[in-house]
């Protein structure tokens, strides 16, 4: 029987293509039309775009409607991310009908992080799931068209399911028991944090290529020094490299604006540039996530420069 | 044990502010030992609030105010003194007044916050270790609760929040439950169990308010 894809990203990591993904991050707004123009910018150079489920637990709008607005007046498919941090299985249950009914095809299913890291710290953590029970529900609902309780869906969703994973963890057996579980629960695919150590990518590879599931190697790309001095030291277990801080740094007392702009970039599409190919080059990695929130107009020349 | 922290004199004068004639009950069993409802505690009030003008009627400490024989049993000579009170300050958990409500039937006041159900490492650090869910699985997880060591109550392992062993609730200060799993399940030798799928709670068994247990006799 041939094969049946369910999504583009299905389609392109069946082929063993490197597949690259990017992500947008819609914050407290109605109006879309930035993000979709963001999506129209890369939607050449990525086959699907991650929408946030509020991330950092910073009350957004819906990634449910985002994901699908963007998707549908950019044409870039997107995965729409869902984290068990604000629904109990009830809420999650229906709002993946939900993305059944308005055409989403992929879907990253996530814990979250806890409420009380985010802008509204008072709200009841709900977390009645976690990610590993919550791709299972997905598979569930996908291959045996039921909910939870096995009672049947009319008409039910087809989604490729995709699951987070942390090369960073320290310790990492509990994070590869994990990616494990993760594969017997029906991840079609994993999306990894962001890495900038290309040997912690490596090592990460090497543990779970074994089990045969696209991996996509999550990158950062930093905009300025001053973000990269922001994610060096608010985001744990991911540590800049010095000699890309230092070059950042650098760049950063160029006086002219927009020689100041060209060096970063040049900065960028140096160092992830020689990451990305040595990602194809030695190891198993499915593809690239570049999580370039709000520097989305790197990934063009970033893709064309990594082939 | 049950701990509980005494809440702000202020906040006790303002719920005690439509009342002039007061009773004070306190606790023999865990508001003792955490000091915070034993003799001491409950003398030390009663001087407080006569000290602002109200009028302690009576103090007892009841062994045990949230079983109710005890709470008849101990309160049994204190009828007249009760029956003149405007309201009863109880210095127990939230069990004790609501147990204290029910049977001594006057308005009661809380005088303490109930924290959680936890174990006492020295009088002053007191620690949770139970959330009372009704469905023990610390035989999967090496002794060590999940869902009241993980703020997340994960079930499956370590969250994407776990940092060097730390959690990112409060800060990476406290240690991941997970990662305190993985680790003593590995000195078990018992790998086997912290690999297995654990599926979602029964919330229908845990969430159906208020829990009771009644023994059926056969």
């Amino acid at each position: 029987m041939p094969e049946v894809f369910i999504s583009e990203l299905m389609r392109s990591l069946k082929s063993g293509k490197f597949t690259f993904t990017g992500e947008l991050e819609p914050e407290k707004t109605t109006n879309l039309t930035r993000y979709v123009e963001a999506a129209k910018k890369i939607k050449d150079y990525v086959v699907a775009c991650n929408v946030t489920d509020n991330p950092q637990s910073f009350a957004y709008i819906s990634s449910l409607v985002a994901s699908y607005i963007i998707q549908r007046d950019s044409g870039l498919e997107t995965i729409y991310q869902i984290t068990c941090r604000d629904r109990n299985r009830i809420a999650i249950f229906s709002d993946l009908l939900g993305a059944g009914a308005l055409g989403i095809k992929n879907v990253l299913a996530l814990t979250g992080d806890h409420t009380t890291l985010g802008d509204t710290p008072q709200a009841k953590p709900v977390f009645d799931l976690d990610s590993v029970q919550l791709i299972k529900m997905v598979r569930r609902i996908v291959d045996e068209g039921v909910d939870m309780n096995g009672r049947p869906i009319e008409s039910p969703p087809k989604f490729f399911i995709g699951a987070g994973a942390n090369p960073n963890a320290n310790p990492i057996e509990p994070e590869l028991i994990k990616f494990e579980k993760k594969v017997n629960a029906g991840a079609d695919f994993f999306q990894t944090q962001v890495v900038f150590d290309i040997e912690k990518a490596k090592s990460f590879l090497k543990e779970t290529s074994k089990y045969n599931v696209p991996v996509i190697i999550g990158i950062f790309p930093l905009k300025s020094y001053g973000v990269a001095d922001y994610f060096d030291k608010n985001v744990p277990g991911v540590k800049v490299p010095k000699d890309l801080m230092d070059a950042l740094a650098k760049a950063s007392e160029i006086s002219d604006k927009n020689l100041r702009r060209l060096k970063y970039d040049e900065i960028n599409l140096n160092y992830f540039s020689s990451f990305i190919k040595e990602l194809k080059k030695t190891t198993s990695a499915a593809g690239c996530h570049i999580m370039s929130v709000g520097y989305e107009e790197i990934i063009p020349p970033l893709v064309e420069a990594s082939r | 044990m049950i701990i509980t922290e005494q809440k702000s004199f202020e906040e006790i004068l303002r719920m005690l502010e439509p009342f002039n004639r007061i009773f004070i009950i306190g606790c023999g069993e865990c508001s003792t030992v955490v000091q915070t409802g034993g003799e001491e505690q409950v003398k030390r009030m009663a001087e407080r609030l006569r000290s602002v003008g109200k009028e302690v009627v009576g103090a007892v400490v009841v062994e045990t105010p949230c079983d109710a024989r005890i709470l008849r049993r101990d309160t049994r000579n204190l009828k007249d003194a009760i029956e003149s009170s405007d309201a009863i300050l109880c210095m127990t958990c939230g069990a004790g007044v609501q147990d204290i409500v029910e049977h001594l039937k006057k308005p009661s006041i809380p005088a303490l916050d109930t924290k959680f159900l936890g174990i006492i490492e020295h009088i002053g650090e007191f620690y949770e270790r139970c959330r009372a869910c009704g469905e023990c699985i610390l035989y999967e997880t090496g002794g060590i609760c999940p869902i009241v060591r993980c703020p997340k109550g994960m079930l499956n392992g370590p969250c994407g929040g776990m940092y060097e062993g730390k959690c990112e609730v409060g800060g990476y200060k406290r240690d991941c439950a997970w990662i305190l799993i993985y680790n003593r399940l590995k000195e078990l030798g018992m790998l086997d169990i912290y690999r297995a799928y654990r599926p979602p709670r029964d919330n229908s068994r845990l969430n159906v308010q208020p829990r009771e247990v009644i023994w059926v006799k056969t």
